[in-house]
């Protein structure tokens, strides 16, 4: 299936491995040093059926206003020492990165009727190209440029492919589990 | 010189070099896997927008890293250090690049992408009086697929296959494949880790070892990680890497170090050649 969605998204759990979404309305960039802080000081605006964004991204301010440059996704399985614990306070929709998330993740996904979904990685320039403007900006000052959370007015903001849904269905599970299996049958006939 | 050389990581960061973009074209013509011509198509398009509005065409601009390969004659050696240092600063703001040196203790980001001992430059040196400067900005998410074995010896040939398959493997997805994988075997910790580097951004993709049996390792290699099935972004699919390259030194008989380098798609280079009279141009 093909969604084309606005924020915010509240009906989460249609979502199938394998579904396409393309996002108009409001993405959050969340990573490293931005979830830490909003787990341990609360959020500076409402965050449920939001997408998150882990995403550091190039952005420069000309004539008073915010362009951003480059913002493609930034590996995910960093965030997820507290990814569940993000999912349970503040309840998002899509939580959009690289690479895929773990088992905790995937547990909190189904509790709470989130999915995980991935963007192309490196595709900076194409992201920014569905990045209109920038809405807000928290905690520029003490985590930077990268780390900071970012909220982005985006339209038609994709492909994000849906790889972990709240049915408990993981993706990269059956890629992993085909990729173990290659594997063994190579590992067997290395000379 | 500082011109070129802000000129050449701007190209470095925003235009894909072209044997990387061919290899794509080719790996997406070639890809059965559905999935993964959806993320191929959208890597192909990225590079396409990020050119056309000269835009760095991965929002991680990288480590901005420098291979200096020196004459020792060359006349200007004393301004290179600081010249390669303010076209860092420079390039921040004008291409513009992500902020990307941060202070491993305090958590600070300098800001300019120059801190304790970076921009980071490795320093070579030869015969002649020229100098050629590799501008190789390098992302965060495939380095931290980087590894450094230290082998039993005794594992030999196999032992080295088995361990650079297993590796490509337990990465996965995480390098943003396709990727390119280098591989430093043999000298000491760091020589395998700088060869491995060095054979993963500065060789041409693709390209094979000047001598037989390295190239038929490569082969080998390269067969083997497209076998696995991780695929673009480890989605599944045929194309996991775009080559795999080897390089070597000899080793001290108690040791035998293993480096792997993994570069992803967004293989970043360029280089800036000044002769003894100070022509300077981007390649």
């Amino acid at each position: 299936m093909e969604y084309h969605e606005k924020t915010p998204i509240l009906d989460a759990r249609k979502y199938k491995v394998g579904d396409v979404i393309y996002v108009t309305g409001e993405v959050v960039l969340a990573r490293d040093e931005a979830h830490k802080k909003l787990l341990e000081g609360g959020a500076p605006i409402d965050l449920k059926g939001s997408v998150i964004y882990h995403c550091g991204p190039v952005v420069t301010k000309r004539n008073g206003e915010w362009k951003v440059v480059a913002a493609g996704p930034t590996t995910s399985i960093r965030m997820e020492i507290f990814e569940d614990q993000f999912i349970e306070k503040f309840h998002p929709a899509i939580i959009v990165g690289k690479g895929g998330m773990g088992e905790k993740t995937l547990k909190a996904l189904k509790e709470h009727g989130a999915v995980y979904a991935a963007y192309t990685g490196g595709c900076g320039a194409l992201a920014a190209e569905r990045i209109k403007s920038v809405k807000e900006v928290h905690f520029l000052e003490e985590l930077g440029i990268p780390e900071a959370v970012w909220v982005f007015n985006v339209e038609e903001f994709g492909p994000l492919v849906v790889t972990m849904d709240s049915h408990g269905n993981s993706y990269y599970d059956e890629v992993d589990s085909m990729a173990k299996k290659n594997l063994d049958a190579l590992l067997k006939n290395i000379e | 010189m500082i011109d070129e050389i802000v000129e050449a990581i701007r190209r470095a960061e925003t235009q894909l070099s072209e044997d990387t973009m061919n290899a794509l074209k080719k790996a997406y013509e070639r890809e059965t896997n559905e999935m993964a011509r959806t993320q191929l198509k959208a890597i192909i398009d990225n590079f396409t927008v990020a050119k056309k509005e000269s835009l760095p065409m991965c929002q991680d601009t990288g480590l901005q890293t420098f291979f200096v390969d020196m004459g020792y004659d060359f006349p200007y050696r004393a301004e290179l250090k600081n010249a390669i240092t303010e076209a860092v600063r420079r390039a921040t703001k004008e291409v513009p690049l992500r902020p990307n040196a941060v202070h491993p203790f305090l958590h600070k980001n300098s800001g300019d992408n120059t801190g304790r001992f970076v921009p980071y430059i490795h320093w070579e040196l030869r015969e002649g009086d020229d100098v050629i400067i590799h501008v190789i900005p390098k992302g965060g998410g495939s380095e931290n697929m980087s590894g450094l074995y230290m082998l039993p010896p005794g594992v030999g040939i196999k032992g080295i296959k088995k361990t650079v398959v297993e590796h490509i493997f337990r990465s996965g997805g995480k390098p943003c494949p396709p990727t390119i994988i280098g591989v430093g075997i043999g000298g000491g910790a760091d020589l395998a880790m700088t060869l491995a580097k060095k054979a993963a951004i500065l060789r041409p993709v693709p390209s094979r070892h000047e001598e037989e049996f390295v190239a038929q390792l490569e082969e080998e290699l390269y067969e083997m990680a497209n076998k696995l099935g991780i695929g673009p972004m480890g989605l599944g699919g045929d194309t996991t890497v775009l080559d795999v390259h080897v390089e070597y030194a000899h080793r001290h008989p108690a040791t035998l170090p293993l480096g792997i380098v993994t570069q992803c798609w967004a293989n970043r280079k360029r280089k800036v050649h000044i002769d003894a009279n100070g022509r300077v141009e981007v390649i």
